[in-house]
């Protein structure tokens, strides 16, 4: 045991977290799903979406925040559905005013309906409102090593790119651009978005990514309970094999076992 | 009568509420809203004309004709 190399937790904003899985509460079909799957994925930071209240329908209804405690977990408001950096302003600071002061949001302003794509015209003017506001700033971007670089220098806390378009479940699509934002990130960097299977979580966190943010791949798999367990496991994997550094690839094979010895030699 | 009819058409108020056109018999606070949609106690935030208006502040706040009001609260999502 005394070869484990003792990993550090992740720090966002000073916040300091057991687990790189951070997950999201959307598609479920219900609360108690939701809290199962959450449970199972042992995330500490779970994100939620803010939406007009139905006036006059049925106020008893069940509230998100009752089967996700705020006591339990760091709850991280996001901006989703939002495409004007204004819109994403407005909804962090109801957010904020939600969880009594707690200022930890995550930013995303979207291009279109059809791809979800991030505008990072507006996602940095939103980003710069915020952070002078006092909000930390988790904020979801392209993959492009020059706008992530931009965020930083605008205060966020952390830069998440995107694997594939939200919901896609299509992986990391592009791990030279993501390698490029992680060697020059000097806040930490989560995938968010498109990640469709353990796999592409574990090759992420193999890459040096600081953690992983997903909702589709668990919440849309057939088991979602033990899909959010499975997704625990691959961060962890893929977390440690990233510690312990990879082999040196070589084209040519290389045995295990020794030549030397072989019984017709 | 006739009066009753002018003030009760004075004291009268439309609002914006999440969106909708809403009517509101006479004058109200904020708190008093919240209270005759059976939202006392929920976990919701305010935004009164684009601008929060902090819990603490939802019994001394007075709505006027033609104020925009979003009540929102938390909602899974990703």
């Amino acid at each position: 045991m005394s070869q484990l190399i003792q990993d550090t937790p992740l720090i966002v904003a000073g916040r300091r977290f057991a687990s790189r899985l951070l997950v999201g509460t959307g598609k479920y079909r219900d609360f108690d799903e939701t809290a199962a799957a959450i449970e199972a994925s042992a995330a500490d930071v779970v994100t939620f979406a803010v939406r007009r209240t139905n006036l006059g329908q049925n106020p008893d209804e069940p509230n998100l925040l009752d089967a996700i405690s705020p006591s339990r977990y760091t709850l991280l408001p996001n901006t989703a559905g939002c495409y004007t950096a204004k819109d994403a302003v407005r909804t962090c600071k109801l957010a904020r005013e939600l969880l009594d002061g707690h200022n930890l949001v995550k930013l995303e302003v979207l291009g279109d309906e059809k791809t979800l794509y991030p505008n990072v015209v507006e996602t940095l003017a939103a980003a710069e409102t915020l952070v002078n506001d006092g909000f930390d700033v988790m904020v979801y971007t392209s993959d492009d090593p020059i706008v992530a670089k931009e965020l930083e220098k605008r205060g966020c806390c952390a830069v998440m790119p995107l694997g594939s378009l939200i919901g896609s479940g299509n992986g990391l699509l592009n791990p030279a651009t993501l390698a490029l934002i992680i060697e020059h990130a000097e806040v930490p960097v989560l995938v968010d978005a498109g990640i469709g299977m353990a796999s592409d979580a574990a090759l992420a966190m193999e890459m040096g990514c600081d953690g992983v943010l997903m909702n589709s791949a668990i919440a849309h798999a057939r088991h979602p309970v033990m899909m959010a367990h499975a997704m625990r496991k691959a961060i962890e994997a893929g977390r440690e094999g990233f510690l312990a550094e990879r082999m040196p690839r070589r084209q040519s094979a290389s045995p295990s076992s020794p030549f030397a010895g072989r019984i017709n030699a | 009568m006739r009066l009753l009819e002018i003030c009760f058409r004075e004291a009268a108020m439309q609002i914006q509420l999440n969106g909708e056109p809403s009517q509101l018999d006479g004058e109200q606070t904020l708190a008093q809203l919240v209270d005759s949609l059976g939202l006392t106690g929920r976990r919701i935030a305010i935004e009164v004309n684009e601008e929060i208006v902090p819990r603490s502040l939802h019994a001394q706040t007075r709505l006027n004709d033609g104020d925009s009001v979003e009540i929102v609260h938390a909602i899974g999502g990703g």
